[in-house]
């Protein structure tokens, strides 16, 4: 530890110290809960899904808590500002609720021992540092049901954010599910680079189309895609929320992020003295990954069959990532009846045998 | 009837009134959008001017203030000196991510050695970087005569893909599980650009700001290339006369500009950033514009107006966390800062008169 460092060191816990002793005065008041979100809430897709869960927990525990937040947050240093306002305002729960944001919670909850943090889909925890995500993948594997039953030319797009693991999971997940319904399946993969540009979007879903593909599914968040399918007469799937204006076609179901019960299990905790640091991974059984209406553009045996693959996800008596399965080099990767592990999962940088896209180095 | 007549020169009082009318008119309209949105204005003004100043935790935001300002003060200084001889650099974002990486990549290519040297070698290669890339619309414009204003805001796009590029590329924390971004340079100590004064927010990007604006000013009014950059902004054709090379003088504006926006970028990433990642760029080189205008293109005036900048955003987040205001209503605040600004320039240079124009 050099100089400089252990200055600060000593100048924040001299804060935070003030900080504590300030709050027990507090402790009859309404437990102050914050949430930092990277987009507007009004984007109708990653950062609105949050805000409803955020929504959720007023609801859930009315004058008991009070809830704000800060939009449009950039994942620089301005998120280390955000989080330390935040603690600063006697928030004793913040919610950062984007991947960029792990080094800065990290920074701020070191200053802050006594306040608690969920970081969204880092791996980063403490003491007081908790994490959350949602296995979104088991949601894509019911959607690539669908897709796997409906194109008629077997081509399926995927717009692809990043080459993280998380989106990694989810093409090779839809990917596996279409072509156990439909051998035939090719899957066409668009990196957009982006987790929100509607023109972005419309580009790779203009590319895709132009590919011959009729089944489309995203992994951005915007409705520029929906809007393209609309104009081609295609098929897509909501991203994030429901995009249930586009429904029924081009629109015929939908993945959607549902954060409201980790959040109200989160309050609770804090409330009754339970919160401990953990890290959570919570998918369609516990109700984080929901699958909107499919709608009636789906024939009622696909809608069935899918709805059959969902129960039995939920109920865990099925995994989507089960072996016989390979890598795309044709090198092994799970045996018959294995199941990947969430290790293997949390670090998935390959595709599965049969795609043919490139993964971006 | 109302007629506008040039002035012969522009006002020097009105050079320097309009700045602080364009503020005050700000927080009046600002004042009446936030009643509209439901929120009393006079506690919306305290909460964005005062509190980060005055009110409680405010030993904590006036040092934020300095590391919010600090990079668009340094930025401003530079684009102030090319505006003034008319050569606009729009693209210091581009320069700024460039900078930034070049600083980041010597970091990163040295990790984890600790000497005294890393330190400087960043430095300097965050300059070379930022000036790199101001001189490709510089060389451009001189020898094809294509506009500094695209070709610069054009650069920023690619700067940008080379950022993502990088960021899940070559500099990739190997250590990340597989997550874009690269290691984070605060916990590697020769290369981390801390805090001077623990909690004072003054890091050496500040310091280089300060000193930037020192610089121009000197340039500017103590030496012949001032002079020259002056008369080629007030007066082009005759700017040739006095021995004006209008090329070197394009290469200069932009090189500097983009050097000290290289310069910027690499403190940032350094230090309050301390990642490369793919939106590590937080639009400080489009925000220094602003700056550059609201002060006057002169030292002082951008010291302050980095500053005014600052406290909008710093004020502006505490709003939405306390008022509940939306991010969008703080931004239409800052853009009515710059719409009063521009909109009163007109007092600087011209007289209004009732009635009919005498000629």
């Amino acid at each position: 530890m050099n100089r400089r460092s252990f200055m600060t060191t000593t100048a924040i816990t001299a804060a935070a110290l003030s900080l504590g002793l300030g709050r027990a005065a507090w402790a009859a008041d309404p437990l102050k809960v914050a949430f930092m979100y990277v987009g507007p809430v009004g984007d109708m897709g990653w950062s609105f899904q949050h805000d409803q869960g955020r929504q959720a927990v007023e609801a859930a525990f009315g004058d008991k808590v009070i809830t704000s937040y800060v939009e449009n947050v950039p994942e620089g240093p301005d998120a280390e500002r955000v989080l330390t306002q935040m603690a600063l305002a006697g928030n004793q729960l913040i919610f950062a609720t984007s991947f960029g944001y792990m080094d800065a919670v990290m920074n701020v909850a070191a200053k802050f021992p006594n306040v608690r943090f969920e970081h969204a889909t880092g791996y980063k925890r403490a003491d007081n540092v908790s994490t959350y995500d949602a296995r979104f993948y088991e949601g894509r594997a019911v959607i690539g049901t669908i897709a796997g039953r409906m194109t008629k030319t077997n081509k399926i797009g995927y717009i692809g954010s990043f080459p993280i693991p998380e989106v990694v999971q989810g093409i090779n997940s839809a990917f596996i599910h279409a072509r156990k319904v439909n051998p035939a399946v090719e899957m066409k993969v668009v990196w957009a680079y982006t987790w929100f540009d509607p023109a972005k979007e419309a580009d790779a879903a203009a590319a895709l189309i132009a590919e011959g593909v009729d089944v489309l599914m995203q992994h951005t968040d915007s409705t520029a895609p929906q809007a393209k399918a609309q104009e081609a007469g295609i098929y897509t799937f909501g991203q994030a929320s429901d995009m249930g204006a586009f429904a029924p076609a081009p629109r015929i179901s939908s993945i959607i992020d549902n954060w409201g019960p980790y959040y109200v299990a989160r309050v609770g905790a804090m409330l009754d003295g339970s919160w401990a640091s953990n890290g959570s991974w919570e998918g369609i059984g516990a109700g984080a990954v929901g699958i909107g209406e499919i709608s009636d553009a789906v024939p009622a045996e696909v809608k069935a069959e899918a709805l059959a693959l969902a129960a039995a996800i939920g109920a865990g008596t099925y995994h989507p990532f089960t072996g016989p399965l390979n890598k795309a080099d044709g090198s092994a990767w799970l045996a018959a009846g294995q199941v990947a592990d969430d290790g293997m999962l949390s670090g998935l940088n390959f595709f599965v045998e049969g795609i043919t896209a490139q993964m971006p180095q | 009837m109302i007629t506008l007549v040039a002035r012969p020169a522009p006002s020097r009082f009105w050079s320097w009134a309009t700045p602080v009318l364009a503020v005050l008119a700000t927080m009046l309209a600002g004042g009446g959008l936030f009643a509209l949105l439901g929120s009393d204005p006079f506690e919306a003004i305290r909460v964005i001017f005062w509190d980060p100043l005055f009110g409680a935790n405010a030993g904590y935001f006036r040092g934020q203030l300095f590391i919010k300002a600090g990079p668009l003060i340094l930025i401003a200084a530079g684009l102030a000196v090319g505006f003034r001889a008319g050569i606009w650099n729009i693209g210091a974002e581009g320069q700024y991510i460039i900078g930034a990486l070049c600083g980041a990549a010597v970091a990163l290519a040295a990790f984890p050695a600790e000497s005294a040297l890393i330190f400087p070698a960043m430095v300097l290669a965050g300059a070379f970087g930022g000036w790199v890339w101001g001189m490709i619309p510089a060389l451009l414009k001189n020898r094809f005569g294509a506009s500094e204003i695209l070709v610069s805001l054009m650069l920023v796009y690619v700067a940008q893909n080379l950022l993502a590029w990088a960021a899940f590329g070559p500099l990739k924390n190997p250590a990340g599980f597989g997550f874009p971004g690269s290691r984070n340079l605060q916990q590697y100590p020769s290369a981390h650009n801390a805090e001077l004064i623990a909690g004072s927010g003054v890091h050496w990007g500040v310091v280089a700001g300060i000193a930037a604006l020192i610089g121009t000013y000197v340039l500017m009014n103590r030496h012949i290339a001032g002079f020259r950059i002056q008369v080629a902004g007030d007066a082009p054709k005759a700017a040739r006369f006095a021995g004006v090379a209008p090329a070197r003088l394009v290469g200069f504006c932009l090189g500097l500009s983009g050097a000290l926006a290289g310069l910027a970028g690499m403190f940032e990433v350094a230090g309050p950033s301390g990642q490369v990642t793919d939106s590590f760029n937080a639009g400080y080189g489009f925000t220094a514009i602003i700056v550059a205008f609201l002060g006057r293109l002169n030292p002082v005036g951008i010291l302050l107006a980095g500053l005014l900048m600052a406290l909008t955003y710093i004020g502006g987040d505490m709003a939405q966390l306390t008022l509940r205001l939306p991010a969008a209503a703080i931004q239409v605040f800052q853009g009515l800062l710059l719409f009063f600004l521009l909109g009163m320039d007109l007092l600087t240079n011209y007289t209004v008169q009732w009635g009919k124009a005498r000629a």
